[in-house]
């Protein structure tokens, strides 16, 4: 009766998933800025890797990235199922099974980490390693839904892509490395905080103890504004390091007055001129934020790219 | 005779089973590639090379 093949077979499963559901499962909008800035720590590095090697840690990073998006996603699938922005993720809408993106996860992540420390070397890997485990276990896990500072301590998951890249080049973390850390770390939580003030009451529903939801809208906007000038400062004291330089600083410094421009609009809003115009400012702050992370790395690779032109670090 | 369309459930499937096909194909590839760099440089070979090789015993020699 059912022979496979035929048109006699009863409607697809909604649980069957495509290939496309896997690949959401990795989270690819998170893997490509893994990707962008592990490829710049990588490239900025002062070490001989073939581009194979090169190509293939770059890989494996976006892979361990991924394998951590698909644990997130196994982990969070109840409150996922409860926020307008996540209930379509392949879990929650049932399109794959938990086990399923667990084993996704486990597998790849044991993959990813095996593979970089066999292509660069084991000290990226078990950066790599360590990374995974701080974005499934201590945020997902544990910060995630037990304190308003979840973004900020679990931002540093996002934050050492770069600096695995800088390792695998080299097998060291040196302090350029770690500076390009503290750029990413510094430039998440005001980043999630705009997203949390104009996805409204998304957080409250999935009882996620986000800075809007237990200390009030207000606080988050204060918090925006003070992360940017912190984040401003490190960023123009990058230029001061070795992988700055003129160039570095003149995108910096362009990049920077736009940031704080926005993140001073951000603050000084109350709910009734954000709600009039939904939230266009904490909108346009978020998709800045995107383009000043980008930029900044981007700028980074630019100095490297122009040192034996224009001096980086200032000769 | 049969009407045998192809489902939507296969289409699915087999969507799925050529990526996860064409995704192993070019991890093999990478796999090949990265022994090959690794092979042209050589460092791995005498870590792991469990024979004994002349060269290397010609060069201990002098030192007992």
């Amino acid at each position: 009766m059912s022979e496979a093949g035929t048109s006699e077979i009863a409607p697809a499963p909604a649980a069957e998933p495509g290939l496309g559901d896997y690949v959401l499962l990795l989270k690819p909008r998170v893997m490509s800025l893994v990707v962008f800035t592990a490829a710049v720590g990588l490239f900025v590095a002062p070490g001989h890797l073939h581009p194979l090697e090169a190509v293939a840690a770059i890989l494996f990073i976006a892979l361990g990235a991924g394998a951590a998006g698909a644990l997130n996603m196994w982990w969070d699938a109840d409150i996922d199922a409860l926020m307008r922005r996540t209930r379509l993720r392949p879990v929650p809408a049932g399109r794959v099974a938990p086990g399923e993106a667990l084993a996704v996860g486990l597998g790849l992540a044991g993959l990813a980490v095996m593979m970089l420390g066999l292509a660069a070397n084991w000290v990226a890997a078990g950066l790599l390693a360590f990374t995974i485990f701080f974005y499934a276990v201590v945020y997902t896990m544990w910060l995630k839904r037990s304190t308003p500072q979840n973004i900020v301590i679990g931002g540093a998951a996002g934050a050492f892509p770069p600096v695995i890249g800088w390792a695998a080049a080299t097998g060291t973390m040196p302090l350029e490395a770690w500076a390009m850390f503290a750029l990413v770390f510094l430039w998440t939580p005001p980043q999630c905080w705009a997203l949390a003030l104009f996805t409204r009451s998304d957080y409250a529903d999935a009882r996620v103890p986000m800075l809007t939801v237990t200390h009030g809208r207000r606080a988050a906007r204060a918090h925006v504004l003070a992360y940017t000038i912190v984040l401003a400062l490190v960023s123009l004291a990058i230029a001061a390091l070795p992988i700055g330089g003129p160039v570095y600083l003149a995108a910096a410094l362009i990049l920077n007055a736009r940031f704080l421009r926005g993140a001073w609009r951000v603050w000084r809003r109350d709910e009734a001129a954000a709600e009039a115009d939904r939230h266009a400012a904490e909108r346009g702050f978020f998709r800045l934020s995107l383009l000043y992370l980008f930029l900044h790395f981007g700028a980074i690779l630019a100095q490297r790219l122009a040192g034996p032109l224009v001096a980086g670090s200032w000769g | 005779m049969t009407v045998r369309a192809t489902h939507e459930l296969h289409r699915r499937r087999l969507g799925r089973n050529a990526g996860i096909g064409l995704a192993l194909a070019l991890f093999a590839l990478l796999v090949f590639g990265l022994t090959i760099v690794k092979l042209a440089r050589g460092g791995m070979i005498e870590g792991f090379d469990h024979s004994l090789r002349p060269g290397l015993a010609e060069r201990a020699e002098p030192g007992g």
